[in-house]
């Protein structure tokens, strides 16, 4: 997935190129401002229409939300529990399947053709922790494992947890009896 | 009936996320942290209570329900604990996520070897 968004990558080698050429008069092919780099860029990238992404995104995200219901149906018929009580192990069982298909290989095929679709639910974030422990497997254990695994999921974590402390400030200061 | 709008409103929020990666041009971090931090706020206006109700899974399995059920954690055991609840109950609801997501990253990063 990260080579079909290599985008600001792409944009950032530019502005590094375009800086050397200008400083040490090295690389003298190179000889486009940052402007003209960007332009022929743009050129050279493949094109991917974004109706035919968004459609994309739309029937993967939609099926992985209709596996998760029907794994809740499960939950509630099969082992009667409550809805709320159901959501828990839903996600957990959709985590186990992520991580199942990202060893399979599968999940970075499914991720390739759906973007978004495949990134957004629950399974993505899982698909990323496993991808990334997988990956650095090699550095060993502790520093590889352990130190990568939240590299992607991390500022999920961060983002969320930092956004809900301010909402239960917010409820806290005006006294609001919520949920 | 519920399963249609699981789809319908979950593969929204995907087209939504789809959007910020073409349109917007955001990296797939920023576009989760953004979603997340949406998801957070909605619930805290009190609207994701609703979607639930009505799409089911199509607003549980998007990432988006992490940042509500973050929030649901911390006004939960305000509540019920007072002020140290805010910081007590962040991860009260999301554990089963992260842990199963953490055991079962880490169980096969000891059991497979990464292709290529």
């Amino acid at each position: 997935m990260d080579d079909a968004y290599s985008f600001k990558d792409h944009q950032e080698e530019g502005t590094i190129i375009a800086t050397k050429s200008a400083g040490q008069n090295k690389y003298k092919k190179m000889s486009m401002s940052p402007k003209e780099y960007q332009n022929f860029a743009k050129t050279r990238e493949p094109s991917r229409s974004i109706l035919a992404n968004c459609v994309r995104a739309f029937l993967i995200g939609g099926l992985i939300c209709i596996v998760g219901q029907a794994i809740s149906e499960v939950f509630v018929y099969g082992f009667h529990m409550s809805r709320t009580a159901a959501g828990s192990p839903t996600v957990a069982v959709l985590i186990l399947i992520s991580v199942i298909l990202t060893c399979l290989g599968v999940y970075d095929k499914i991720a390739q053709w759906a973007g978004a679709g495949s990134a957004v639910p629950v399974t993505g974030f899982a698909n990323s922790m496993c991808s990334a422990a997988l990956e650095h497997r090699a550095e060993g254990l502790v520093l590889g494992v352990g130190a990568n695994m939240f590299k992607l999921a991390g500022s999920v974590i961060v983002f969320g947890v930092v956004a809900a402390f301010f909402v239960g400030l917010v409820y806290l200061i005006f006294g609001i009896e919520g949920h | 009936m519920i399963y249609l709008w699981a789809f319908i409103v979950g593969g929204g929020i995907c087209l939504i996320g789809q959007l910020m990666f073409d349109v917007a041009k955001l990296t797939p971090a920023h576009t989760m942290a953004t979603l997340v931090v949406a998801g957070a706020i909605v619930d805290g206006i009190g609207w994701y209570d609703p979607l639930i109700k009505f799409a089911g899974a199509g607003a549980t399995v998007p990432i988006t329900s992490f940042g509500n059920a973050l929030v649901h954690g911390a006004i939960t055991e305000l509540n019920r604990d007072g002020w140290i609840g805010i910081i007590t109950g962040i991860f009260d609801i999301t554990s089963a996520g992260i842990s199963a997501a953490i055991i079962f990253s880490f169980l096969a990063a000891l059991a497979v070897r990464p292709k290529g």
